[in-house]
């Protein structure tokens, strides 16, 4: 257990590391192209001077005080990280006064009530078709391939936009869009409850099915590869049985499929996140769509952040699950420091 | 490589990734010559369904659905080719200096891309692409690719790390060949097969991001691509009014564009990957 430690202080540091560095890149990426928003803001500042009575002009005055934007950038930036540790990320320019976090933390809510379940569903059900699709070959496994193979290949917004289609429009089974019921307000009651299911089932099926895709072909491939080492050539020599070595097959092939899972997390929260334009899913998705295009900056810049922050928290918490469960690993992190 | 083509033509999954994008490309290619009007003139009502004067209906707009979608295709494999080109480029070159040369080199690339690949690349995309103020699809190509490489330099290097201590590189080390002459002549060679295969996928992975990039509104401006024929349709509610023809087929080129990829990349790591062939 000691070691487990030791490579979770590494990791932590690890990821406090790359956390700074996202924070870098979200404030000084931006600023530093050319017309960039920050500096449009800025040089409407100058124009529209203090005399000028436009309620506009107020909201980016105090944008431009908060942020002290008359400094230079590095003082910026110390403000920016400042601000943040505090839950400040400025006020929305499109919905003055509303401060930005509290934009974000109604749309975060949605988000994560989607998108954790979908991954981990469509996670599991993916690797358990790619496992067999693997073991059986034959029929099964030419249809699953092709077909997990092209839903993969579709963006990720394209099955939203079949499922809406086919099950709200032309079924009308569903609804076309929302969280929940337009004539209901949030409580706990049945009524609001079931429309709030009645909303969730088209986006986290979507989220779902193209999760299978991606994870059904790697584990496939995966187990296929596993399937042909000498360990299972050699346990079925010593007629061990089928289960115990699908068994042993699933849990070798499962690790890569974790690790797999901690590099394509950021595109499959980026994809679900459109998923939500899509169905006009209250989520960060959402915000962020309306957020450009209103060219409302800050909340732009928040939800770029917030979503990175979800990714780096997420990735975290598979990398200690990944070192609970693999030995290996452990092992590794200590030698190769 | 007479025989690598012979051998990749055996396998039923490149020839038929071949097949469906050689289909596209006469389609993107020979389609606006035959039909040689202005994908942009607005010739008909908007979302006209399919009839006998338009194949494919109208668009939002009233343009020629299928003339359009003949533009956009063009534009999305562009924009995909020149951000797989850009990503693999970068990728390749980073990971074989820091496969190859080891020591702090390796360990800097080594930790800069790690970061790179937990920070999503999509959220460093929209970053730069919502700063930018007018975006071509060369520029919006551009960022992508910049955006794209980390995966692609995590695979080279571990290939070419693996190589480093073959013998024949040895031998090249002993005889006093440069660096750079090695890396081309003993490491290339050998990982560039996988170097293609990676290639293919980082083209659809560009034509993707293009994809949802513009669904976003921050996609290329002033042209047609597959992403903002999507992001129209849907911003003119085009599934409610049941216009399938305005949003089916440009899903289904950017799917086709990408799996055809996809199927190509899986049949050469049948050929080139011995271990997966069963």
């Amino acid at each position: 257990m000691e070691k487990f430690y030791q490579y979770l202080g590494k990791r932590l540091f690890w990821y406090l590391l790359t956390f700074v560095v996202a924070l870098m890149l979200n404030f000084f990426l931006p600023r530093a192209i050319p017309g960039n928003p920050v500096d449009a803001l800025a040089a409407r500042m100058m124009q529209v001077g203090i005399t000028n009575a436009d309620a506009m002009a107020k909201v980016y005055e105090n944008f431009t005080k908060e942020f002290g934007m008359d400094k230079p950038l590095a003082t910026q930036f110390l403000i920016f990280v400042g601000n943040l540790f505090n839950g400040n990320l400025g006020r929305s320019f499109s919905q003055y006064p509303r401060t930005v976090t509290s934009v974000l933390k109604n749309a975060m809510g949605w988000t994560l009530a989607i998108q954790i379940p979908g991954i981990i569903c469509g996670w599991i059900l993916g690797n358990i078709l790619g496992a067999v699709a693997a073991y059986k070959r034959g029929v099964f496994d030419g249809i699953i391939f092709p077909v997990s193979l092209f839903i993969n290949s579709m963006p990720f917004y394209v099955m939203a936009i079949l499922l809406v289609y086919f099950f709200s429009i032309m079924l009308g089974w569903f609804p076309t869009g929302g969280g929940y019921g337009t004539n209901l307000f949030p409580s706990f009651r049945w009524e609001f409850i079931a429309s709030l299911l009645h909303h969730y089932w088209l986006p986290f099926s979507s989220i779902v099915l193209v999760a299978i895709g991606g994870q059904a072909i790697g584990m496939r491939s995966m187990a296929i590869y596993e399937l042909n080492t000498d360990y299972v050539q050699y346990s079925k020599l010593m007629g061990i049985k089928d289960n115990k070595i699908v068994g042993y097959v699933f849990r070798n092939a499962m690790l890569p499929q974790i690790t797999g899972l901690i590099m394509s997390l950021g595109t499959m929260m980026s994809g679900a996140m459109i998923v939500e334009i899509v169905f006009g899913y209250p989520g960060v998705g959402h915000v962020l769509f309306a957020a450009i295009r209103n060219n409302d900056y800050p909340v732009i810049s928040g939800c770029t952040l917030v979503i990175t922050i979800t990714v780096l928290i997420a990735n975290l918490a598979l990398e200690i699950v990944l070192g609970l469960m693999d030995p290996r690993i452990r092992a590794q992190q200590l030698e190769g420091g | 490589m007479k025989n690598t083509l012979r051998t990749l033509l055996k396998s039923g999954r490149f020839v038929t990734g071949f097949a469906l994008l050689t289909l596209l490309l006469l389609f993107i290619f020979i389609f606006p010559m035959i039909n040689t009007s202005d994908p942009k003139e607005m010739i008909g009502m908007k979302f006209q369904p399919p009839g006998d004067k338009f194949f494919l209906g109208t668009d939002n707009f009233g343009r020629d659905m299928i003339l359009v979608l003949a533009y956009g295709a063009r534009t999305s494999l562009y924009v995909g080719l020149l951000a797989g080109l850009i990503a693999t480029a970068i990728g390749l070159t980073l990971g074989l200096i820091a496969g190859y040369v080891g020591g702090v080199t390796d360990n800097i690339i080594t930790a800069v891309t790690n970061m790179f690949t937990v920070i999503p690349s999509f959220i460093v995309l929209i970053l730069i692409a919502s700063a930018l103020k007018t975006k071509s699809s060369t520029l919006t190509a551009m960022v992508i690719g910049f955006t794209a490489w980390p995966w692609t330099t995590r695979s080279v290097r571990s290939q070419t790390a693996s190589l480093r201590s073959r013998d024949h590189v040895n031998i090249a080390k002993i005889s006093g060949y440069s660096t750079a002459r090695i890396i081309l002549s003993e490491v290339l060679p050998y990982i560039a097969s996988y170097v293609v295969m990676a290639f293919t996928l980082q083209v659809a992975s560009g034509i993707l991001s293009e994809a949802s990039i513009s669904m976003l509104g921050l996609g290329p401006q002033g042209v047609i691509s597959l992403g903002l024929l999507l992001q129209w349709a849907l911003a003119f509610s085009a599934p409610l009014a049941k216009a399938w023809w305005a949003f089916i087929p440009p899903a289904i080129m950017v799917s086709m564009a990408t799996f055809s990829l996809f199927l190509m990349n899986s049949g050469m790591d049948e050929i080139f990957n011995p271990k997966i062939r069963s």
